[in-house]
This record gives structure tokens, sequence and C-alpha cells, in this order.
């Protein structure tokens, strides 16, 4: 029980709470710039010789090939369900003919980059965050240094180079699985031909729509890579750390993409 | 077991380390560090843990940097290098892990290899097969080349770690504690490999440990870590074999374990 002696004073808690504070934010400052400093490092050393071919391609086949059956099931679901749920909004206007054209503009603009990062962050991201942040803690990192080989480049930079490389294709891959799943639904329902929703499916895209997912795409798979090569890269305090690593890259790379999502559909929307 | 007799050339100082402070945060762990190690050198670095040993040759190999003083091997200051000839520097020194920092993903046979093909850039397969096979036989594990790190035990984990540093031919051997953790026996025989490679390899070795058995079979030198300054530095009998209060229970306590 508190007595009045050990009992502090609102004065010293307030002081308390303020360093606390100018800690956090210290922190985060630090951490900004840390993060940045990263980037700078990749760019500096992913375009320079040596180059990790052999790596990369090891690194594409680890986040792409191994993502494809994760995202066909997500991707057939989603244009499956998507369409499902839209008719009833649409039938009530007896405009059920507009299905192929709505379920393009929301699969091609939104859901096909945006659920490929989020699915993405959480198998390959949390994947790198965790397998960088357990070679950290168990000095295979400071062995490779050691031993003459750059870790960054080897490690780091093959993995955001990949994810930059696959995700725009698991988007792509996702948005053709996604029509697939769409045109089953709108099948089994109006009876519509393949021929015909194609058709109408294409009809209200633009080549804006197919360049700023594409770019969404790669810039959502460079954020996962970098997030997660960060968490991992400098992982402390042992397992826990390990944990922490591949939560934090889960986490924050979610976070980024929504905030870049929102970003690049209002570029986007300036060029409309 | 006491150890052979090894060439030592004492004109010829492949590390000089003078005035070296190295602190985290607040706390001090290197206080003024001077010290030598010679060409064909064994120097054994003893001390309590959290006294800086790892942290002295992690601060050689330029994973770490000092906050205060110079570090010369191999006739290069490491302070005045670039990336690449840090690089260049570290082919030339082997480090040997405490938990031995093997490439989980890889087999043994990768996990040798990796270093070799990463800096021989010309060399061919057949190269590559004979160096991995004969440090292999050097470390007595050759049975070993196609299994995974996982499936060896602490012992084999410490003399694969310990092969891949000398498929590089290094000239200097920096050991971190390389009988912990491991029975008295697997202990015996890590530093009979110690002493292998010194005589085979020609290398200079800084062996940093706190277990007195292998101090006294590998060290030519020993030097005595304590407070982040050296205490005390001689034979194994010289240092051992002292009154200072601050150096006596260290010894009294490692024979009573």
């Amino acid at each position: 029980m508190d007595t009045i002696e050990s009992t502090p004073l609102p004065q010293s808690r307030l002081r308390r709470r303020g360093s606390k504070l100018k800690k956090s934010f210290t922190d985060f400052f630090l951490s900004l710039y840390n993060i940045n400093k990263f980037i700078f490092r990749f760019f500096r050393e992913a375009f320079m010789p040596p180059y990790e071919f052999k790596e990369i391609v090891r690194q594409c086949y680890e986040a792409g090939v191994r993502s494809f059956s994760l995202i066909a099931l997500t991707g057939f679901i989603v244009g499956l369900i998507f369409t499902k749920q839209s008719r009833p909004s649409l039938s009530v206007f007896g405009a059920e003919s507009w299905l192929p054209g709505l379920v393009s503009i929301a699969i091609m603009r939104a859901l096909a980059p945006l659920v490929t990062a989020l699915i993405t962050s959480g198998k390959v991201g949390s994947g790198i965050g965790a397998e960088l942040g357990s070679m950290r803690v168990t000095e295979q990192i400071d062995a490779m240094e050691v031993s003459g080989t750059n870790p960054f480049k080897f490690l780091v930079c093959t993995r955001v180079l990949a994810t930059t490389i696959t995700i725009p294709i698991l988007a792509t891959f996702f948005g053709v699985v996604a029509v697939i799943g769409g045109f089953l639904n709108v099948y089994v329902n109006e009876g519509t031909s393949w021929r015909t929703f194609i058709q109408q499916f294409f009809e209200p895209l633009t080549f804006t729509d197919f360049s700023a997912s594409l770019i969404k795409s790669i810039v959502f798979g460079f954020t996962i890579g970098i997030v997660g090569c960060y968490q991992g890269y400098y992982s402390t305090k042992g397992t826990e750390g390990v944990g922490k690593a591949a939560n934090g890259a889960v986490v924050t790379a979610m976070f980024l993409v929504f905030i870049e999502e929102i970003v690049i559909v209002q570029i986007t929307s300036w060029f409309r | 077991m006491e150890k052979g007799k090894a060439t030592i050339d004492y004109k010829n100082a492949v590390i000089k380390i003078h005035g070296l402070e190295k602190a985290f945060d607040d706390y001090e762990v290197l206080r003024g560090i001077d010290l030598e190690l010679f060409q064909g050198e064994n120097l054994v670095v003893l001390g309590r843990s959290g006294t800086g040993k790892s942290v002295l040759i992690k601060i050689i190999s330029g994973l770490l940097t000092p906050d205060k003083g110079s570090v010369e091997v191999l006739g290069e200051d490491i302070s005045k290098l670039n990336d690449r000839q840090l690089q260049a520097l570290r082919i030339r020194i082997g480090f040997s892990f405490q938990n031995s920092a093997l490439y989980d993903s890889m087999t043994v046979r990768k996990n040798l290899e990796f270093p070799l093909v990463r800096n021989r850039k010309n060399i061919t397969r057949k190269e590559i097969d004979t160096n991995v096979e004969s440090v292999l036989e050097a470390v007595g594990l050759s049975q070993t080349i196609n299994q995974m790190p996982s499936e060896l035990s602490g012992g084999q984990r410490k003399r694969i770690g310990i092969a891949r540093t000398l498929i590089l031919n290094p000239e200097i051997m920096l050991y971190d504690e390389p009988t912990a953790g491991l029975d008295p026996i697997t202990c015996i025989e890590i530093n009979e490999l110690i002493n292998e490679v010194q005589q085979r390899y020609k290398t200079s070795s800084i062996i940093i440990t706190h277990d007195l058995t292998c101090a006294k079979s590998t060290g030519d030198r020993i030097a005595m870590l304590l407070d982040g300054q050296f205490q005390r530095q001689g034979s194994f009998e010289e240092v051992f074999h002292t009154n200072d209060a601050r150096v006596k229970p260290f010894f009294d306590y490692n024979f009573i374990q």
C-alpha cells in the first residue's frame, strides 16, 4: 500500500510522463531517420555491382511462386463474393447488367493491388522479418560480414527487389482469378456469356486504371520488402526480438500500404 | 593436457591495439586497452562475463567501431579503411562465433562453400570440392558434408564453424568462447583442434574464454581482462600464481567449479 512518503508528488509524475513522452517522440524521429538511411542504402547498394542475380531469382521464387495458391484462392473468393454482394444493390435499380463493369472497377482499381499487398505482408513480410531477425540474433549476419560478404546486399537488396518484382505479378494474377470468380457468379445467375462479360468488364477501364494499379503494386511490394528487412535486420533481444520483428513487419507494412493507397488514389484522381 | 611448442615471431605483431575504449550508453566496457598479438601466437583473453572480451574481438574484426584508440590489423588501421578494404581485410581474419553461427538454411557443404564462392571469383567446381573436403577432414567431420546444421551436435557445430573460417586460409583466428556449453571431452577435442589449427595453418589467434582448461591448453600467453583493462599478462603460470585480490578469486572459483 502506498504511504504518504512513497506516493510521488503530482509534479514529479508529470515530469516523468513528460520525459517519457519526450523519449517516445525522440525514438519516433530516430526510427524515421534510420529507416530513411536504410532505404537510401538500399538504392546505393542494389544497383551497384556485383549483382546477386541468382539470389534474387531464389527470393522471387520464395516470395512469388510459393504465394500463388493463396493468392489464387483469395482472388477467386473475393471475385465471387464481391459480385454476389453487389447484385442486390444493383437489382434495386434493375441494373444487374452493370455488374461486370462494377466488378472490373473494384478489382482493377482497388482490390487486386490492395488485397494482394495485405496477404503478402502477412505471408512474405512476416517471413522476411522472422528470417532476418533470427539470422541477426544467432549472429549469422555477423558471420556473413566477417567472411567478406556484404550481408546488406545479399540479404536485404535481394529480398526487397524480389517483393518489388513479384507483388505486381501476384496482383495481376489476383485480378485474373477474381475475374473468373466474378464471371462464374454472373454466369450462374444471369447466364451471361464469357465474351459479353469480358466486353463489359473492360469497357469502363482506362489506361490510367491499369498504370495506377501497376504503380501501386510496385510501391506496395517495395514497402513490404523494405519494412520486413528493416525489422529483421535490426532486431535485438533474442527470440523475443524475432517475434517482434515478424509482428512489426506485418503491422507496419499494412499500415503503410493503407497510407500509400490513399495517397496514390488521390494522385490518380487528378489524372482522370 | 599441455600445449606443444609453437613458432612465435615476437618481432612481428599482427595485431596492435593502443588506448582502445568502448562504451555502450553510459557503460564503459573497454577503458584503455593496449595489446599486441604476435605472428604464430595463441593469445587467450580471460575474464568474467560482461567484461568486454567479445567486444574486443568484434572491434578487431570491424563489427564494432571503437570510441577511442587505434586498432592495427595486419598492418592496416581498421578505422581508416573503406567498406571494400575492410571486406578484403576480413577475408584474412577467421572468426569463430560462440554459437557457431552456421547458416540454418544451408547444408554443411553449402555453409563451407559460401565464403569460398563469394570471395574467389574464378574458382572451379573441382577446387571448391577439394577445399571443402580438406577443411572437413582437418576438423574430422567429413561424414557430415550433406547434413543440415540442425542435425549436428554442439561440438560438431563448433568444428564446422571453425572449418568455415579455415576455408579462406586466414592469417588470424578469433575464437569467441570456443568451449562454452560443451561437455568436458568435447572441450578437450576443441582445444586440441585450436592447437592443430595453429600448427597446420600457421595462424595467430585470440581465444576469448573464461574456461581455465581451455586457457591452459591453448594459450601461449594469457591476458586477464578486468574492469575494462588488462590487469595481468604472461604465461598461464605467471597469471595464475598471483596474490592480486582482483585476479585470484577468478582462478579459485574456476577450480572449485
